[in-house]
């Protein structure tokens, strides 16, 4: 198998102005810029949650972990940090409406005319989070001790729709849950999710990496190459921090 | 209080690509030119510049180059029947905002219409006679026509140094390139990009069938190129990174790395940024307009008189400002009357998956935004329609855009959407998929318009552009018919399994489709069924032009920004050596 030579970056490539200060991640500070750690070496350090609560970051963990389960293939969701992703997303600029045409009057309206609710996401994922959790509760089971059947049983019942989560519909959260959950899985890790590219090295996607010039007519080589990330600096360093409300 | 401006020639109403192009042009003729542009200057250094560019969750997901929608949306229904409700994400079509308009997060995709185009409605009444069509299908003829285009087409190519293959100079068909097109004096300025895997197994394909393959014409651009106002451009490394996102190479033509340096070194030109057009100013007589009213980003409010103004945004926000402005007579459906807002038209975009085994390695993320091989033979009127009960056709082709996976992450029908069986398929096609663009025309209906929202208002206080729009049968039919001639490609190509997804019904706000949104400031030969002459001058008010996509009478089965080029420069050309030298109605109605 044809292997492509690795191609040295282009010098404009630097990571300043997308490195945060300070890192919260206790080994990222710990360790001086200069120590090399391999990615993927590192233990993942517990996010540190900024917009759920404790029972509200329990279940959107093992939620989070049925939607994209670890498996043969590599990490799942809850490994990769879209628990964390998630959470930054919410706290910040997007869970309060960003990019959301907020404006009255209210009507359901059709399929066609898509999202329609008063919520921002992050007031969604709150008042949907809170009936969920009520409703375990009153079952006795909590979602993270169910068996991965009864999760994701659990989970098509809130995707099928039908019940009203002080006052959004099981469906339209689920839908958000998933879209969000996708997004911190593929997404670049300075977001906060797919913690070392875990993601993209299992589908093969290069990521930032940006010059096929020399490859794109070899056709069906195989493209065999470290993924890059926005946070990479020269020393091939990732710069992840799970406490940036990353935002436009 | 409302600061009045010293007078000027013109103003410029939104500095995208149009207005790059008209701005320059009266500029460089020594008109003093005012552009006024909503949203920031922002240029390819240091603006688009890599890493941060190549963000598939801030550009692609988060659409930051995107008009804000929490300060301007626009309000949808399906029908007249419903009450139409804010879009309140951005979804099926993606207007752009700021320095350089849309075309700075376009693919590059550049295609001229075909002759038989712009004569539509003669053209179809000749060949099907003039039943074939549906009573309430509202097609028209243009009132140009390609030859009148065709020089027009042949400079704005040479503006954006598009990479090409000619198929027709001068009537000599030209092997390699799209036997179907209509005459081109010369060939593109460059030779194609390079050609993609998924191309090259689709043109293997497409030619076993009998097809006509060809390279499709790309503004991102195979070589480095010196344009027609004497500026560089560099050639596309294939980085992926390319619709709804800017180009950091200096490699995708748009207004900055095309004509902007020209225009912005020219004193006769002021650009004004941050500034939101309220209405254009019309004088008691209701026929003369004396300039236009803008609120600036601090809130100032101002008018600036102008001699002549030149509407030059997004095709829907063209219309909005007509009927904020109240220039002409806007379209009232119940009795098909009045003109600003009818005809509104879209495109009827179907695709088709192959799926092949995990030694094929597409690498689909090695891509520009217009590298592809196509076909034109199911196109426009490229084949024959009797009997199928449907006019106008997709191109169809491999046009590998890019492998961002937060979006693109095929998977065969009936995979779960979450869970293992879901990351098993993706991680099984990811890298094993070769996608089609089924890339189709849309008629024009009686039903389908734009008007004003009874209710609700933007960020200043104006009511919201409202769409009435669901597919009309006809272009249904047609995106069947041409899915299935797709699916037999894919098979030909060898794939594993093949799915096909025609467009259906009913139209929904909720996945992207195209932002190729057209109609609604039509041109024509008619008052009564037209916004605009031939010249895109308004009938009502002979000092306000209206250039945009919002001038096609209906919309065809390829990218619309190459014939919008051509436009620009055919009524710029009609401006300068026509209106300019004798104000006045250049066509008498």
């Amino acid at each position: 198998m044809n292997k492509v030579t690795r191609r040295s970056f282009v010098a404009s490539i630097g990571a300043a102005s997308m490195v945060p200060a300070a890192s919260a991640l206790a080994e990222e500070a710990a360790a001086p810029p200069s120590a090399h750690t391999p990615p993927g070496t590192r233990a993942a350090a517990p996010a540190v949650y900024l917009f759920f609560n404790a029972s509200e970051a329990t279940f959107i963990e093992a939620a989070c972990e049925r939607l994209i389960p670890t498996d043969e293939h590599g990490a799942g969701a809850l490994a990769a940090g879209v628990p964390n992703y998630l959470d930054k997303q919410l706290a910040g600029a997007w869970g309060a409406g960003e990019r959301l045409y907020r404006s009255g009057p209210w009507a359901a309206g059709s399929a066609s005319q898509g999202y329609q609710l008063p919520f921002t996401p992050g007031e969604l994922f709150h008042q949907a989070l809170r009936a969920i959790n009520h409703d375990l509760d009153s079952r006795g089971t909590p979602f993270s001790k169910m068996s991965a059947e009864a999760q994701d049983a659990y989970l098509k019942s809130l995707e099928g729709g039908g019940a009203d989560l002080n006052g959004v519909p099981s469906g339209v959260f689920f839908g958000m849950l998933l879209q969000m959950t996708v997004e911190g899985f593929f997404s670049d890790p300075v977001y906060g999710g797919n913690r070392d590219m875990v993601a993209w090295r299992m589908i093969g996607f290069p990521g930032a990496y940006a010059d096929y010039y020399e490859s794109i007519d070899r056709h069906g080589v195989k493209f065999e190459r470290e993924p890059m990330s926005l946070g990479e600096d020269g020393q091939r360093h990732i710069h992840p921090d799970p406490n940036i409300p990353a935002h436009l | 209080m409302v600061q009045r401006l010293k007078e000027v020639d013109v103003v410029v109403i939104g500095v995208g690509m149009v207005g790059s192009i008209v701005a320059k042009e009266l500029a460089a003729a020594g008109y003093k030119v005012v552009g006024l542009e909503r949203g920031e200057a922002r240029f390819t250094v240091p603006q688009f510049q890599s890493p941060a560019i190549h963000d598939e969750l801030r550009f692609d997901i988060r659409k930051a180059l995107m008009q804000d929608n929490t300060r301007e949306a626009v309000t949808f229904r399906n029908q007249s029947a419903e009450t139409a409700l804010p879009i309140r994400r951005w979804e099926s079509f993606l207007p752009g905002t700021g320095l350089g308009g849309s075309m700075v997060h376009w693919n590059g995709q550049t295609y001229r219409f075909q002759a038989n185009d712009f004569e539509l409605a003669t053209r179809t009444r000749e060949r099907y006679g003039s039943n074939f069509l549906g009573s309430d299908v509202t097609i028209q003829d243009w009132g140009v026509t390609y030859n009148d285009l065709e020089p027009h087409y042949d400079r704005f190519e040479y503006l954006l140094g598009t990479s090409g293959k000619a198929g027709n100079i001068r009537g000599r068909i030209v092997p390699g390139g799209d036997p179907f097109e209509s005459p081109r004096s010369r060939e593109y300025p460059t030779p194609p990009q390079k050609e993609h895997y998924s191309g090259a197994l689709f043109r293997k394909a497409a030619s076993s069938l009998g097809y006509h393959p060809f390279p499709q014409p790309s503004s991102n651009l195979s070589q480095p190129y010196t344009n027609s106002e004497g500026i560089k451009l560099n050639a596309c490394v294939f980085c992926g990174f390319c619709e709804r996102y800017a180009c950091e190479h200096f490699a995708k033509s748009v207004p900055q790395t095309i004509i902007l340096p020209v225009l912005l070194a020219n004193p006769n030109f002021e650009l004004r940024t941050g500034c939101q057009v309220q209405r254009i100013n019309l004088d008691s007589t209701r026929k003369k307009a004396t300039g236009v009213t803008y609120i600036d980003a601090a809130g100032r409010e101002f008018e600036q008189p102008a001699s002549l103004v030149i509407t030059s945004s997004f095709a829907l926000n063209n219309v909005r400002m007509l009927l904020l402005s109240r220039i002409g007579t806007p379209y009232d459906p119940a009795a098909a009357k009045g003109v600003v807002g009818r005809n509104y038209a879209y495109q009827t975009m179907s695709s088709v998956a192959s799926f092949f085994d995990e030694d094929m390695f597409i690498n689909p993320f090695m891509a520009s935004g217009a590298s592809g091989t196509l076909i034109n033979d199911f196109a426009g009127d490229n084949f024959d329609h009797s009997g199928l009960g449907f006019i106008g056709g997709s191109f169809i082709g491999a046009v590998n855009t890019n492998g961002r996976p937060i979006q693109y992450h095929p998977v065969p029908p009936g995979t779960p959407s979450w869970g293992k069986g879901w990351k098993d398929a993706v991680v099984k096609h990811y890298n094993h998929t070769v996608m089609f663009s089924l890339h189709g025309s849309s008629v024009s209906t009686r039903q389908n318009y734009l008007d004003l929202d009874p209710t609700y208002k933007d960020a200043w206080g104006q009511p919201l552009l409202r769409m009435t729009f669901d597919f009309p049968e006809n272009d249904l039919k047609m995106a069947a018919y041409v899915t299935a001639k797709a699916v037999e490609i894919g098979k030909a190509m060898g794939a594993k399994q093949v799915a096909g997804s025609a467009r259906k019904g009913p139209y929904t706000t909720t996945q992207y489709q195209t932002t190729h949104n057209t109609g609604g400031t039509v041109m024509g030969s008619d008052p009564s069924t037209s916004v605009v002459n031939r010249y895109l001058q308004s009938w009502d008010v002979p000092n306000v032009f209206i250039i945009g996509a919002s001038a096609y009478p209906q919309n065809a089965s390829w990218n619309p920004t190459n014939t919008l080029g051509a436009l620009t420069y055919w009524a710029i050309d009609a401006i300068k050596n026509k209106y300019l030298k004798n104000p006045g109605r250049l066509v008498s109605a």
